[in-house]
């Protein structure tokens, strides 16, 4: 992506956060992707104005709000294609798009099928607390079927969750991890990963809700660190999530998958366009 | 006698080659020195299935069909019944067929046209890889007495690439298709051109054509867009040239993709613009709505067709109108333009992304079926008035740049991703001037005024719409419909009635005052639009000061309101 900056400028993580005081729940795993947000965009040393987070809507959404870098709050599921856009127009910034779960895998989900299979040079952070947060507490595609919190839902959505990760394979992502908020030191390795792999880098973050979902609290027992291997194969790749419980972290995939960026040279002016028509 | 205009239709099944017959006639008609116009009708079938091209020729440049067609040649009559009410045949009418297809249907001979016989499959038989619609085509132009050179001249140009053997028979075609022709009747000549055109004036574009050389014009770079009739035309010009000059299109995976992906690229600094019809254009709202809350350029082509839901998707109809104007949910300010000719879709839509780019504002720009798919020779088209560009901020100092600031017209510099102490979010929660989210009720107060004074003050120039001719009767409309009201307008200036013609460019923001100031001295208004619910009727009851004498002459689509038609309505509403 883009080239460190050689600017004899010291960048720190504080630099890229802003003053407005996130409306977070105290405990929300989404600090933790802010956090790592701002050490890996410092260690990378890539300018403040050079970066750009799109975001849809949600709790995770209100990511760009907190970071002091150009953002993009838009709407509800559609992150990718405002990101998509963005980076297709100005190829030199770096553009991190991010969500939840719900904002990204329901009423985003075709985008995020497609920005997989057109694997623009992007990032995509979802953080996965497996409930919608801001609408307080309904089960989202990656909630457990017997799940039953949910006045919408009493006796649970009764579907199976989503897989993201084989999603993600199978369309054609190019770079495919799982971090956790409670590891936020590999969180930030694997971001800088991310940013530098070329193509689409889809990382599923585990992040909490202890709000609505405060048994995941104990996925700090549950998740089960580096327990992928990094692969450049797809079947391998996909061999491995078949035993997937969904709490394996660490790189499962990076591949070289040819990158969408169509960057044409300009090769005619307007008056060659108008003479087409001319009798 | 030699006419001043002439409408000619050719009818046939699908793969008959009826718009290759019209549009190698308009061609070469142009090539002679006319100007012309041809629309089309297709019926439903993905392919095959019955096709019609209407070419009207004139020594005028055409905006509209006439009331009646001249020549009508059929290759075959498969469907033509669906056609009845777009062939509106009388007695000075005549009907080349040929006899091989059976009689000619009897709505079409009710008003006694002449019928005479064309053995289009059998003379094309006669030549070696001969095809009916080459013998259609150079009867149709012997009639209309199109010089034969510029026949050739344009078959040349549109087959030579086929081969030498392929241009022997189109030519051998059109040799036989002449010499039927001087067996027929022959008062349809077109009287010659008054002059001459000179070289490179006269230019053979489609509406979709020039909507899509006004978007590049404009400076458009960015396009992203999922197909849909009859928008496709759009795109489908659009992305070679788009590469040509060093832009992207994208094919998004829906409408919600395409806005939001022109959304990223504005936000960007490029811009960028997405084509639809209505059903995309229903899904494209909410986009629409977080481009004007973050102040974000986007320019969306709506080319109408039939609607509601499906709808009629290969007809045209100005029904997009109401959703257009207030689709947006919340108050939702933003800039709504329509090209009222085939030759405006190109500094309209110019117009529209510059406008967009100045004011920071999702621009709509309303074309539709009629005027996107025809076809016309016409004068070459001019550009859009001139429009500041995008202002642009490169604050010096970090902490001190509020991106939505309140100016004093209401436009505030936009900082540029790259550009640094620039960086902020644009977010379509309500914010505050530096673009923080903000629940209190002055501050949503102060975004919302600043966003609707910024459209409000600008001074749109006399480009907001064409008013031509005086007295006290006026006609107020929009769009392709237009062109039919102006030729209207010159019959009834033809006969001594005075009256003017009000065809309204710029629609939102609405110019109440520059609608007064037109309808000066003007005490009775007709109303012309192609909608069922007088959509524009009523925008017009809402935003404007109207005269008490206020008629309405509308008809939803898919049929074409005639000139005869609505002089007809303005006569009748005239006091006796
Ligand atoms: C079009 C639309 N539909 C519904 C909503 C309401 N809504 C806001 S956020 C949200 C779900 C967010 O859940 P998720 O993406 O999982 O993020 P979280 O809040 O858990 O971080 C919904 C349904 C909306 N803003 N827009
Ligand atoms: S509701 Fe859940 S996801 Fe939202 S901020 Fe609170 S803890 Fe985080």
């Amino acid at each position: 992506m883009t080239a460190p900056d050689t600017r004899t400028v010291t960048r720190e993580a504080k630099h890229y956060k802003s003053d407005v005081k996130p409306v977070w729940c105290p405990g929300c795993g989404d600090f933790a992707v802010l956090t790592a947000i701002t050490k890996a965009l410092a260690q990378m040393g890539i300018a403040q104005e050079d970066t750009a987070v799109v975001t849809g809507i949600g709790c995770a959404a209100r990511l760009p709000g907190y970071l002091n870098v150009y953002g993009l709050h838009g709407i509800h599921g559609r992150a990718l294609p405002a990101a998509t856009g963005l980076k297709l127009a100005r190829p030199e910034l770096t553009v991190l798009a991010a969500g939840g779960d719900g904002d990204g895998f329901s009423i985003g989900g075709n985008h995020f099928l497609h920005a997989c299979r057109r694997n623009v040079d992007l990032v995509y952070i979802v953080m996965d607390n497996e409930v919608y947060g801001m609408t307080k507490g309904q089960a989202s595609p990656t909630t457990e079927p017997d799940w039953s919190e949910s006045r919408l839902t009493p006796q649970g959505p009764g579907v199976e969750p989503f897989h993201p990760l084989s999603l993600a394979l199978i369309s054609g992502a190019n770079w495919i991890g799982r971090a956790f908020t409670g590891d936020p030191q590999t969180l930030t390795h694997m971001l800088v990963e991310a940013v530098n792999h070329p193509g689409l880098a889809f990382l599923h973050v585990l992040s909490p809700c202890v709000t609505y979902r405060p048994e995941q609290k104990d996925w700090k027992k549950t998740v089960r660190r580096e327990a992928f291997t990094p692969t450049e194969d797809p079947v391998e790749a996909q061999r491995v999530l078949e035993t997937d419980d969904g709490f394996n972290a660490g790189v499962l995939y990076h591949g070289r998958r040819p990158v969408y960026a169509p960057a044409p040279e300009a090769t005619a002016g307007m008056a060659d366009l108008d003479r087409e028509f001319v009798l | 006698m030699a006419s001043a205009s002439l409408s000619i239709a050719f009818t046939g099944s699908g793969g008959a080659g009826v718009m290759t017959a019209g549009q190698m006639l308009l061609a070469a008609a142009g090539r002679a020195g006319h100007y012309g116009l041809m629309t089309r009708s297709m019926g439903p079938q993905i392919r095959g299935g019955e096709s019609a091209a209407f070419l009207r020729l004139a020594r005028h440049p055409v905006g509209a069909p006439d009331d009646r067609i001249d020549l009508l040649v059929a290759i075959d009559w498969e469907n033509v019944t669906r056609f009845l009410a777009e062939l509106p045949m009388d007695a000075g009418g005549l009907i080349l067929a040929d006899p091989a297809q059976g009689a000619v249907p009897e709505g079409l001979v009710a008003h006694g046209p002449t019928v005479g016989d064309l053995p289009l499959k059998e003379t094309a038989k006669s030549i070696d890889g001969g095809r009916a619609n080459m013998v259609a085509l150079g009867a149709a132009a012997g009639i209309a007495g199109i010089d034969r050179a510029a026949v050739d001249a344009v078959v040349n140009r549109a087959l030579g690439r086929k081969g030498e053997a392929a241009l022997t028979a189109a030519r051998a075609a059109i040799e036989a298709g002449f010499a039927q022709a001087r067996e027929h009747e022959n008062g349809h000549a077109l009287a010659p051109p008054e002059t001459a055109p000179a070289e490179g004036t006269r230019w053979n574009v489609s509406g979709n054509e020039a909507t899509g050389l006004g978007a590049l014009a404009g400076g458009v770079r960015f396009v992203a867009a999922y197909p849909i009739t009859p928008a496709t035309d759009v795109l489908e010009y659009l992305a070679p040239r788009l590469e040509k000059l060093g832009g992207n299109l994208v094919q998004a995976e829906d409408e919600l993709a395409s806005i939001n992906m022109v959304l990223g690229a504005g936000y960007g600094g490029v811009p960028a613009l997405t084509a639809t019809a209505g059903p995309g254009f229903a899904l494209m709202t909410e986009g629409i709505g977080l481009g004007i809350a973050t102040e974000t350029p986007a320019v969306v082509v709506d080319v109408m067709r039939g609607g509601p839901s499906t709808g009629i998707p290969t007809k045209s109809e100005q029904a997009d109108l109401d959703i257009a104007l207030s689709g947006m949910h919340g108050d939702a300010p933003h800039v709504v333009v329509a090209p009222n000719a085939i030759a405006d879709c190109r500094a309209t839509t110019e117009w529209a992304v510059r406008l967009a780019e100045a004011l920071q504002v999702p621009t709509v720009v309303l074309s539709d079926q009629f005027m996107g798919q025809a076809r016309a020779v016409l004068d070459a088209p001019g550009a859009a008035p001139d429009v500041p560009a995008r202002r642009t901020a490169a604050p010096d100092d970090a902490g001190t740049y509020r991106r939505f600031a309140v100016t004093g017209d209401f436009v505030s510099p936009m900082a540029l991703p790259g550009t640094p102490n620039g960086m902020y979010t644009a977010d379509g929660l309500e914010h505050d001037a530096s673009g923080a989210p903000s629940t209190l009720p002055e501050v949503h107060a102060e975004q919302l005024h600043k966003r609707r004074r910024k459209l409000e003050v600008f001074d749109y120039g006399a480009f907001w719409a064409d008013v031509e001719g005086d007295g006290p009767a006026a006609i107020i409309t929009w769009g392709s419909v237009t062109g039919a009201v102006r030729e209207a307008a010159d019959r009834l200036r033809a006969d001594g009635h005075a009256v003017r013609v009000i065809s309204l460019r710029l629609l939102l923001p609405a110019q109440p005052e520059r609608l007064a100031a037109a309808l000066e001295g003007v005490d009775r208004v007709l109303v012309v639009e192609q909608t069922e619910g007088a959509q524009f009727h009523r925008y017009l009851r809402a935003w404007y000061d109207l005269p008490a004498d206020v008629r309405c002459l509308n008809r939803p689509g898919p049929l074409a309101l005639r000139p005869g038609e609505i002089a007809d309505a303005l006569k009748e509403g005239a006091a006796p």
